[in-house]
């Protein structure tokens, strides 16, 4: 499994993807490579698949440590920790000052599982973002 | 120090810089040989162990061989008895004797090769879960490193196209203004369309005769002569 298969598939389903949403990929250059998908109409929160040796991470970016609201901050972590479960196929971290909704799939996930998967952390990084705004600056 | 424990005291030391190894290579190559040498060590145990387990059923063949042969010369010797034929017994009891000797030391070998065979598969299966274990570590040492370095990447190729990640709410209020006109238009061109079927139905209505029609000169004239007369 690499990127560039995945970016294929998301291509070549144009309108007839399983879950009604469109997919436009991006794959950009580095130590690690990484694959950008916008999905149509949410071009402002795009999904970040990157692959490796075992798993294919796909990764969300929520917000910046600095939009945080200080004072409602503990209530924050709290929530998070409380939707993490009912919340389907993705977890909450953070990566260096950047809070992440993330999920992780196995390298031999059918390319409709992976699609599934960058729907519903699409899906989730919205609400997770209506949900949560009151904790934000 | 577990790896956990190593990953997250290289957070709080800041090594989280971009560029900066969660774990120095130096240390990720020894482990990756310990694991290399993990693996050979599994290997020549499991080696050992076809051996063992082989000379094992051999042994127990050998044992069995044996008893067969005992019994049958147990039955030599009692025919010669009743045979009264007592030194060809002795000579028969003599063999029974040096068959009872390797019997007694087929069995022995035989429980040995199974100790060690229970010792080997002991060990074999010691070390798989070894081995699962520091996969499983350097599986997460590696996972974070990639997870920095595609970080790096992400913030990189942002900064050189010079559009950077929006903030949380910015985003989400254009992603939701867009559905709404997205909404409201879908809204427009249903009415739209609700409009001109209503239309249309109308129009079949009245040139079926049916419904309110629309009055014409003829219908004009001949409500004026129904008054005059």
């Amino acid at each position: 499994m690499n990127i560039h298969k995945i970016a294929n598939h998301l291509t070549e389903l144009g309108d007839e993807s399983h879950t009604g949403l469109k997919f436009d990929c991006f794959p950009i250059d580095g130590d690690v490579e990484v694959l950008q998908v916008n999905v149509a109409g949410r071009e402002e929160l795009p999904v970040f698949v990157s692959v490796t040796d075992n798993q294919i991470l796909c990764i969300s970016y929520l917000w910046d440590e600095s939009e945080v609201k200080e004072d409602t901050r503990t209530q924050m972590f709290e929530t998070m920790l409380e939707l993490n479960i009912p919340m389907p196929l993705s977890s909450f971290a953070k990566i260096d000052d950047k809070y992440v909704v993330y999920g992780a799939l196995s390298v031999t996930s059918s390319m409709e599982e992976i699609e599934q998967e960058l729907s519903v952390l699409s899906d989730n990084c919205l609400e997770v973002i209506d949900e949560l705004v009151e904790f934000l600056k | 120090m577990g790896i956990l424990n190593k990953i997250l005291t290289a957070f709080r030391g800041g090594a989280n810089e971009v560029g900066q190894n969660i774990v120095d290579a130096n240390s990720t190559r020894i482990f990756e040989q310990e694991i290399r040498d993990a693996e050979k060590h599994l290997t020549k145990a499991k080696r050992e162990l076809t051996d063992v387990m082989a000379k094992e059923m051999q042994a127990s063949r050998e044992v069995d061989r044996l008893k067969r042969s005992i019994t049958e010369h147990e039955g030599y010797a009692t025919q010669a008895l009743e045979k009264d034929n007592e030194a060809l017994a002795i000579e028969v009891a003599e063999k029974i004797a040096q068959l009872d000797q390797e019997l007694a030391d087929q069995e022995s070998a035989n429980t040995s090769f199974s100790a060690h065979a229970v010792r080997l598969k002991d060990l074999v299966k010691k070390t798989e879960r070894q081995l699962t274990d520091y996969q499983r570590q350097l599986s997460m040492v590696k996972t974070t490193e990639s997870v920095q370095k595609a970080t790096a990447t992400i913030t990189d190729s942002f900064a050189s196209s010079n559009s950077k990640l929006m903030n949380a709410k910015d985003s989400l209020e254009r992603i939701k203004a867009r559905q709404q006109s997205f909404d409201d238009r879908l809204q427009a061109s249903e009415a739209l369309a609700e409009e001109n079927s209503d239309k249309s139905l109308h129009a079949k209505l009245a040139e079926a005769g049916i419904g309110e029609q629309k009055s014409n000169a003829n219908a004009v004239l001949e409500r004026l002569k129904a008054k005059k007369g």
